[in-house]
C-alpha cells in the first residue's frame, strides 16, 4: 500500500485510459503527458498500461507501507524520500515505512510517479484512469488514500535513469486545419499560426483555454459532431480551447484545428501563463 | 450510395460527412460491420462516434491517411443500401410528472394529459450519444411538442428526467445541468459502468415510453 499523506495539487491515478467509448459519451481520458507515463512505467519494468499518478505542478506526499521501485518523469518535480533527493527519470528503491516528499515542478505541469507493479485501485470501465469530466473512475487523492500496489515478476529494465529534455521555453503546437474552414473566416487559421496565446489558469484536464487574437468565426455552430483530443474549438468568444483527454466528446461550436498526436505532449506540459504558439504541419499522404 | 466527403480530424480520427443522421447511423454500422476486415496496414480503429450528420473514424495511432481514406469509402460503398440491422427496442416506464409539463402543454395548446398521451404514443430512435455518458439523442418527438430549450437552464436536472428540446427528447441519465424543458421521471438506469454494456442504450436503438 501507498498512503497519502497529502495529495498536493490536483493528483490523480491515470493509465491509458479507456478509448473506444466515446460513442457513448464517454472520454478517453487518460495521462495527458501519454509519453511520459510509459516511459516511467518502462523504467520500473512494468507494463506502460500499468496505472500511475499524474502529478499537477504541486506534488504529494506519500508513505510507503511496503518496499517499491519508483520512477518520476514527466516535469522535472523536486522531491525527497526520507530526506534523500531523487532525480527525476530515475529508477529509486524505497523501503518499508520511507516517505516521499515533493515540491513544485519547476518547469512544465504534469509530472509521473510510477511504482513496479502499478497501481491496482479498481478498474472502471477497463481503465483505472480518473475523468474529472463524467467522474468515472477513481477520485483525485486525499489525505488518507491508500493505493494497493501491485505485484510483478517481470524481468528488469537494463536503464537505472534516462537523460532528462527540458521543456522548450514558448512551445510550438503543429496542428493540422479543421474539418470546417467554411465556418471560419479566411485569416482564422492564420491568425491562430501567426499569434502568441496565453494558457489561461481555467484550464483542466478537460481543455486548456487560450487567451489571445479572437478567432473570426462565419457560422456560431455547427451540427453537433464527434471531438478528439487536441481539437482547437472555438466558442462564441473567439477565444480558442484546445480540449485534452477528458473532452465532451461532442460538441456545435466548430474546430479550427487539431493539435497532432505527437504535439500532445508539449500540449501536455503547458502550464497557465505560458506563452504557446501553433504551426500548420505538413500533410504527408 | 453516393461518395461521403471525408476531412482529416487531426492525424487520427477521419470525419465522415454525412447527408442526415439516418445517413450517418448506416455508416456508422457499415464501418463497425467492416472494421474486422479492413486492411491491417491501416491501423485499428478505436472508435466510431457518430452524432447529427457525421460520424468520426477514430483511429488508435497516426496512419498513412490516403489509405485510410479509401478504405472508409469502399466499406460504406460495399455495405450498399443495405437497411441497418434491427435495432434494440427499449420501452421505459415514465410517471409523467415534471416541473416543465404546464409549460410545454401551453406552448402546445394542449392540456397535460394530451401532452403525455402525444409523447407516450410516439416511437423513438437514438440519433447519437453525447453530453454525459449514456446520454442519448432521441428523434421522432411529434411536431407539437418541440418545445424550444428554457431560457434559464437548470443547474441541476435529476437523474431520470425525462425531457424535451426542439425536435428531441432524451432522459438525462444522472444529476447534471440542463436546459431542456422536464416532463418526466424514469427508474430505470441509463448508465452503469459496472455493467456490459454500460449504457442502456446505443447509436438506432428504438425507445418508447408507457405512462407509468
Amino acid at each position: 500500500m501507498i498512503t497519502v499523506i497529502d495529495p498536493g495539487g490536483l493528483t490523480t491515478v491515470q493509465d491509458l485510459g479507456r478509448p473506444g467509448y466515446a460513442h457513448l459519451g464517454v472520454p478517453p481520458s487518460g495521462a495527458v503527458d501519454r509519453d511520459a507515463l510509459a516511459l516511467g512505467n518502462r523504467l520500473v519494468g512494468t507494463s506502460e498500461a500499468a496505472a500511475g499518478l499524474e502529478i499537477t505542478l504541486v506534488g504529494p506526499r506519500l508513505r510507503f507501507d511496503v518496499p517499491a521501485t519508483i520512477a518520476l518523469t514527466g516535469a522535472p518535480l523536486p522531491a525527497a524520500v526520507d530526506g534523500r533527493r531523487i532525480a527525476p527519470g530515475a529508477v529509486t528503491h524505497v523501503a518499508a515505512g520511507s516517505v516521499l516528499e515533493s515540491g513544485t515542478a519547476t518547469s512544465g505541469l504534469r509530472s509521473y510517479l510510477c511504482v513496479r507493479g502499478g497501481l491496482e485501485v479498481a478498474s472502471v470501465m477497463g481503465s483505472r484512469s480518473s475523468d474529472v469530466l463524467t467522474g468515472l473512475g477513481p477520485p483525485p487523492l486525499s489525505a488518507g488514500d491508500r493505493l494497493p500496489v501491485g505485484s510483478i515478476d517481470a524481468a528488469w529494465p537494463g536503464v537505472d535513469c534516462v537523460p532528462f529534455r527540458n521543456l522548450s521555453a514558448e512551445p510550438m503546437l503543429h496542428v493540422l486545419p479543421g474539418p470546417h474552414p467554411e465556418a471560419f473566416a479566411r485569416s482564422a487559421l492564420e491568425t491562430l499560426t501567426d499569434s502568441a496565446y496565453t494558457v489561461s489558469p481555467a484550464s483542466n484536464r478537460i481543455g486548456m483555454k487560450l487567451t489571445g487574437p479572437p478567432l473570426d468565426r462565419i457560422s456560431g455552430e455547427v451540427a453537433t459532431e464527434g471531438l478528439i483530443t487536441g481539437a482547437v474549438q472555438v466558442p462564441p468568444s473567439g477565444q480558442p480551447i484546445v480540449f485534452l483527454n477528458d473532452h465532451p466528446t461532442t460538441g456545435g461550436y466548430p474546430v479550427v484545428a487539431v493539435v497532432t498526436t505527437r504535439s500532445l505532449r508539449p500540449a501536455a506540459q503547458l502550464r497557465p501563463g505560458v506563452t504557446v504558439r501553433f504551426t500548420t504541419a505538413p500533410t504527408t499522404f | 450510395m453516393t461518395a461521403h466527403r471525408l476531412s482529416a480530424m487531426g492525424d487520427r480520427a477521419l470525419l465522415v460527412h454525412c447527408a442526415g443522421n439516418d445517413d450517418a447511423r448506416t455508416v456508422a454500422a457499415a464501418i463497425a460491420a467492416g472494421a474486422a476486415s479492413l486492411d491491417p496496414q491501416d491501423g485499428v480503429i478505436e472508435d466510431v462516434v457518430t452524432a447529427a450528420t457525421s460520424v468520426l473514424v477514430v483511429y488508435s495511432a497516426p496512419g498513412p491517411v490516403t489509405a485510410r481514406c479509401q478504405t472508409i469509402t469502399s466499406t460504406i460503398a460495399g455495405a450498399g443500401d443495405h437497411q441497418l440491422g434491427a435495432a434494440g427496442e427499449i420501452t421505459l416506464r415514465t410517471r409523467y410528472d415534471g416541473p416543465d409539463l404546464s409549460a410545454v402543454a401551453r406552448y402546445a395548446g394542449l392540456t397535460p394529459a394530451e401532452v403525455v398521451e402525444l409523447h407516450a404514443g410516439a416511437e423513438y430512435q437514438v440519433a447519437f450519444l453525447g453530453f454525459v455518458p449514456g446520454f442519448a439523442y432521441l428523434t421522432g418527438a411529434p411536431e407539437l411538442l418541440r418545445a424550444p430549450r428554457r431560457a434559464d437552464p437548470r443547474t441541476r436536472v435529476p437523474a431520470g428526467s425525462v425531457a424535451v428540446a426542439n425536435d428531441m427528447t432524451a432522459v438525462y441519465p444522472r444529476v447534471s445541468p440542463g436546459g431542456w424543458q422536464l416532463i418526466g421521471t424514469t427508474d430505470v438506469p441509463l448508465f452503469d459502468p459496472a455493467h456490459e454494456p454500460p449504457s442502456l442504450l446505443d447509436v438506432g436503438t428504438r425507445v418508447r415510453f408507457v405512462p407509468a
